[in-house]
């Protein structure tokens, strides 16, 4: 068969034929911006609009930029070096204004000489949230990060060591009276562990710490609230927001769960009262009211009042996303930890919160990077936030008149800091999910 | 035969109010009932106590005194004899103008962009990332002091608008950006305007019914008929004919250069444009994610199921994508609303005269009443805050998918 087959055609090609390069149009930059820029009419006049747009943004952008001036002293003196250098026309940044007050931007009117002080805080604190961030660290990292916190307070704002040691030791008092109660009962376990802790803050610290002052006077230079600010008061309130913000948040969404009608009525109404009325209405309660709501004669840091509102504001809209995770979760999970005779603490602790708070890491950084945002409306109740400092660097003689250079600072310390919170939570999420949905 | 263990009769213990489920809950509602009304209890007398050692009084006559200032921007009458209630209530008004303002700019600007950080076309959707990113993570302050600032420092002065002075006008000499604000033409209300508003109002209202017996229509008997021409039709010939026949009621006042400054049209200030740009831009960021998010969320066997019933590109968006996407995109796009109005207190860093500066700033200032006056522009923003999610819920429902 196949003879005749093989005299039958005329013709038969017996070798391969070689490997054609593929058409130019096919391959590399040329099919990439076929297919990306230019694969129809609609594309065509959306990539040449954009290149516009690019065009125009970076013309006016770019020689502002590259003509910048680094050092000078004063506003119009950048003005004389632009005039130098590129004529009176040029469009000229001058970055000298960061460069002569960075350390204001960065730290306030704390003490020059003890900037020390806030970047070894700065660094504890990234060593503290290390093992919080990234599971694949020892866990025992995380006593370090419980300790963390008085160091910082130390460190931040000096005076008697013994101030946050006797704070400590409530803490450590209330552990152990928690484990003592847990050998009578769960109940008076929770009281002792509350009862404790309080007291001892109310009625022996004080003297203590008094005493052991006067023994020991250990202690650094003491730095008041109102000399911090720029972004070292950001991150103060907004560290100290976000952490104490995630358990009341979880607790609230708890509440508002809850078969029990009079807590989940208290949860709704103060996340729905708190979630209502704009931060800034709150931030002025705190300044303007709180010395209504309290005994005559109590008067405390309005740092602490801030990080207190702001608080509460963000524990509310932590606690709408964090019921968003509980809704989602199947019932069958609330079931299984019933089955398994588990009570109410422990299925939410073993069961339902991880999976929930898994579901809801995405809207609870979200809330952070909003929290760490709001920090800058603490200008209007008279702290010395980024912004607020930019007004008082535009005030003085020397750079009256200057905008830009110092949004564009401040502008890009924010992105970093909440770009890189938004990063986090795409690599959690992530490593979270277990593919099942 | 088995046994159950009797059940203690021997009545109720005390320590089953701790131990026995049936009542622990409600001994935890008993607790935490106490100690909040104790706590609420000390706030008051606290109050009550401060307030009357200050010699002050619980009382909200003030806002019937005179208010004795100014109000550069007002949507009804007001002057300084007005009392501190309108002044408030001007407040109020400037608040909602650049809230819904800023809500319709915002949800154009949110769709726009969600829709084109979709595109295959990789210069558009980085350039769209770009305006997202850079606007979901700076502070929302930052933007409004910039843009108050290009506004007030980049912008030409009026004057520049003369001969050979560098600047000219917009859209055929009727719109002027100035560092003073911008001069928009204003409509002059003559005779006859109500007829012509009566008339807009009723084609409005008949663009609905119209829609409703279509989509009524449709779902009968499966004929399409062509909205959109329809609605158009319907939007501008009633109005247009009813301009000409009643003699042209309503004329545009354009806004003309005299002096050093201009005259006539109507003066949108830089703050409530900064205010106003900044909000829009700042939300849509946020509501581009959402869209962004909504369409994603449509599985694309979807839109292949929709090509294979055979229909169109346009037909399989409207009738199959949007319904669905949408109900992803609404709940959160309320929040985004209401996070809008909440943010429109802002206004405080341009000078913007809204609630929060009138009733919340400078009554409170003057009459030194700030319980009262903290406590009502609270009780302002809870109730806006209320309305918006009630009035999105409504719709949120309409569009929800009907589970048996």
């Amino acid at each position: 068969m196949s003879d005749t087959h093989a005299q039958t055609v005329a013709y038969v090609r017996e070798t391969m034929l070689e490997q054609k390069e593929p058409p130019i149009t096919e391959t590399g930059a040329i099919k990439w911006l076929r297919e990306n820029l230019f694969s129809g009419a609609v594309n065509i006049i959306l990539t040449v609009v954009s290149i516009f747009v690019i065009v125009w943004g970076l013309g006016h952008i770019l020689p502002w930029f590259l003509n910048s001036i680094w050092d000078a002293g004063s506003l119009t003196e950048c003005r004389e070096i632009r005039n130098e250098l590129y004529g009176s026309d040029a469009s000229s940044a001058c970055f000298a204004v960061i460069s002569a007050r960075w350390h204001q931007l960065l730290f306030g009117f704390y003490p020059q000489e003890l900037y020390w002080r806030p970047v070894l805080a700065f660094v504890l604190l990234l060593s503290a949230l290390a093992p919080v961030l990234f599971n694949s660290l020892p866990r025992k990292l995380l006593t370090w990060s419980m300790l963390a916190p008085f160091v910082m307070y130390f460190l931040l704002w000096g005076g008697t060591i013994w101030g946050p040691l006797m704070v400590l030791a409530g803490f450590v008092l209330g552990t152990v009276a928690f484990r003592f109660g847990e050998q009578v009962n769960a109940i008076i376990a929770v009281l002792a562990a509350i009862l404790v802790p309080v007291l001892f803050w109310l009625f022996l610290a004080g003297p203590i710490a008094g005493a052991l002052s006067n023994l020991m006077p250990i202690g650094i230079t003491n730095v008041e609230s109102k000399d911090m600010g720029g972004f070292m008061l950001a991150t103060i309130i907004g560290v100290s927001g976000i952490t104490l913000s995630l358990p009341l948040g979880i607790i609230l969404a708890l509440g508002r769960q809850s078969d029990m009608f009079l807590i989940n009525k208290m949860s709704v109404a103060f996340i729905e009262t708190i979630r209502g009325v704009p931060l800034i209405v709150w931030l002025f309660t705190a300044s303007l009211l709180l010395n209504y709501f309290l005994p005559r004669g109590t008067n405390f840091d309005l740092m602490l009042r801030v990080i207190i509102m702001v608080t509460l504001f963000a524990s509310a809209y932590i606690a709408e996303v964090v019921r968003g995770g509980l809704a989602a979760l199947p019932k069958g999970q609330y079931e299984a930890a019933d089955a398994l005779g588990l009570d109410y603490w422990k299925s939410m602790r073993l069961i339902v919160l991880p999976q929930a708070l898994k579901i809801s890491i995405p809207g609870i950084v979200n809330t952070f990077i909003g929290l760490f945002k709001d920090t800058t409306l603490v200008v209007f109740i008279g702290l010395l936030d980024p912004i607020g400092l930019s007004n008082t660097i535009r005030a003085t003689t020397e750079w009256n008149g200057i905008y830009w250079e110092l949004f564009v600072f401040i502008g890009l310390m924010f992105f970093i800091f909440c770009f890189s919170m938004g990063r986090y939570s795409l690599f959690l999420e992530k490593k979270l999910q277990r593919g099942h949905r | 035969m088995s046994t159950f263990p009797e059940t203690p009769k021997d009545g109720f213990r005390l320590s089953q109010l701790i131990y026995d489920t049936r009542y622990r809950s409600l001994t935890i509602q008993v607790v935490a009932m106490i100690l909040l009304v104790l706590f609420l209890s000390w706030l008051v007398s606290n109050t009550v106590q401060n307030l009357s050692d200050l010699g002050k009084d619980f009382y909200f006559g003030f806002l019937s005194q005179p208010a004795g200032y100014d109000i550069n921007q007002r949507l009804i009458e007001y002057s300084s004899e007005s009392s501190h209630g309108r002044a408030a209530l001007v407040g109020i008004l400037n608040t909602i103008l650049v809230a819904f303002l800023g809500c319709v700019l915002a949800t154009i600007l949110g769709i726009f962009a969600g829709v084109l950080r979709l595109s295959k076309n990789w210069l558009v959707s980085r350039l769209i990332a770009v305006y997202v990113e850079g606007f979901r993570n700076v502070p929302l302050l930052l933007w409004i002091i910039a843009i108050f600032a290009i506004m007030s420092e980049a912008m030409p002065q009026p004057r520049a608008f003369r001969e050979g002075g560098g600047a000219s006008m917009l859209l055929g000499d009727s719109v002027a950006v100035t560092n003073r604000g911008v001069y928009i033409p204003k409509p002059v209300w003559g005779d006859n305007s109500a007829i012509l508003v009566g008339v807009f109002i009723l084609s409005v209202i008949g663009i609905f019914i119209f829609r409703n017996y279509a989509r009524k229509r449709q779902e009968a008997t499966g004929d399409i008929l062509p909205v959109f021409w329809i609605s158009a039709a319907l939007f501008f010939i009633p109005s247009v004919l009813a301009y000409y026949i009643l003699g042209r009621p309503v004329t545009l006042d354009y806004p003309e250069l005299g002096g050093f400054n201009f005259k006539g049209g109507l003066h949108l200030r830089n703050s409530l444009i900064a205010l106003w740009l900044a909000l829009s831009l700042y939300t849509g960021a946020f509501i581009a994610e959402i869209v962004r998010a909504g369409i994603l969320s449509v599985s694309k066997g979807q839109t292949e199921a929709a090509y294979a019933l055979g229909l169109r590109p346009g037909r399989t968006m409207n009738l199959v994508i949007l319904p669905q996407a949408l109900r992803v995109i609404i709940p959160p796009l309320i929040s985004q609303f209401l996070n809008l109005t909440k943010n429109s207190s802002l206004a405080i860093a341009v000078g913007y005269m809204d609630v929060r500066a009138t009733l919340g700033g400078i009554t409170v200032n003057q009459t030194g009443r700030e319980l009262e006056g903290i406590l009502l522009l609270g009780l302002f923003y809870l109730v806006l805050s209320l309305v918006i999610s009630g009035g999105m819920n409504i719709y949120n429902n309409s569009v929800k998918l009907k589970e048996r």
